[in-house]
């Protein structure tokens, strides 16, 4: 166990908790998903994310030791578990991302930090910082064609890729889990300019917030 | 569109992810204090302006974050190549087509010093 200090960013208290949306929500409204549109957008407010540092190597044997599935070595690589809620992605080649139902984080956290004990690394609880927005519909690959500079063709970006690139004005962790489905992982700063950037030019598609 | 290779992505990446940090290659003085003033300024506030082939700094700054070299023709802005940080170009100055094998033995020297097997 490293001497760092480390603490459940989860409160106990009763503290009123809002999702990084829920100003945006506020202010521009969430239009419903009718039988017309085109696109829905989805968000998965409060998850566990954290920033794993370190060695490819000594990294990968702890993520297997306590979450069952191999890091992705590869660029751009995405992977999940079986049940397909926790993820794992490749930022950079000694950066991944780790995505975890709400909750699981602090304890991800603990059980990593014990296997990779003695190793050169570093963890990071962003679950604060960031949120994820779900794209879904038969238009959610043209509106973000219309947001993003990244080629999202099926034949560039196929299910179990990620990036991270330019959205609009600012940046995104562009990922795509399924067939169907795209997520962006957001920083909780611009959520508010992305959901509105996405309600704006989804409009001709007559996109819907699904809430 | 531009595109620029990344190294570490391994693919090309659209020109506005990255950022040009300047002159790659600058060995910073060994012992500051032992410097003259002017070997100190040279190596603060002294860049090379050639025409032709030139080695620059860039980063990757919306992707992976991650500084890397580029070797560019300062006349036709044509990107010659792309390497990692502590690899050595196989464009250079006197080498204006190309000499891989040469940077290669280069590399391979450089890699042995600091202990690394290639």
């Amino acid at each position: 166990m490293s001497n760092v200090a480390i603490f459940d960013t989860r409160s106990e208290a009763k503290i009123p908790v809002e999702s990084p949306l829920a100003y945006a929500y506020r202010r521009s409204g969430a239009p419903a998903p009718t039988t017309r549109s085109r696109a829905t957008l989805r968000e998965r407010p409060f998850l566990g994310h954290l920033i794993l540092r370190g060695g490819a190597i000594v990294l990968d044997e702890a993520v297997r030791e306590v979450l069952g599935v191999s890091l992705p070595g590869e660029p751009q690589g995405l992977v999940h578990d079986a049940e397909g809620e926790r993820s794992l992605q490749w930022l950079s080649p000694d950066e991944w991302l780790v995505i975890v139902p709400g909750g699981e984080e602090f304890a991800l956290e603990n059980r990593l930090r014990e296997a990779l004990a003695g190793a050169h690394f570093a963890i990071s609880n962003v679950s604060g910082g960031q949120t994820l927005i779900e794209l879904e519909g038969e238009a959610a690959r043209e509106l973000l064609m219309k947001s993003v500079i990244y080629d999202v063709h099926p034949g560039h970006f196929p299910v179990g890729k990620g990036v991270t690139t330019v959205f609009a004005k600012t940046a995104v962790i562009l990922r795509r889990p399924s067939e169907s489905r795209w997520e962006l992982v957001v920083r909780r700063s611009f959520a508010d300019y992305t959901y509105r950037w996405l309600l704006d030019a989804g409009e001709e598609f007559g996109i819907g917030v699904a809430r | 569109m531009f595109h620029i290779y990344c190294p570490y992505c391994g693919e090309l990446r659209e020109e506005e992810e990255f950022h040009p940090r300047g002159q790659a290659h600058l060995a910073r003085p060994a012992d500051p204090e032992a410097c003259t003033d002017e070997e100190w300024g040279d190596y603060l506030f002294f860049r090379d302006n050639p025409r032709g082939i030139h080695h620059e700094l860039w980063v990757h700054s919306v992707g992976c974050r991650k500084f890397f070299n580029i070797t560019r023709h300062t006349v036709s802005y044509e990107i010659l190549e792309t390497y990692k940080m502590g690899e050595l170009p196989s464009f250079t100055a006197e080498h204006s087509r190309g000499n891989s094998t040469e940077a290669a033995s280069r590399q391979a020297q450089v890699a042995q010093q600091a202990g690394v097997h290639v």
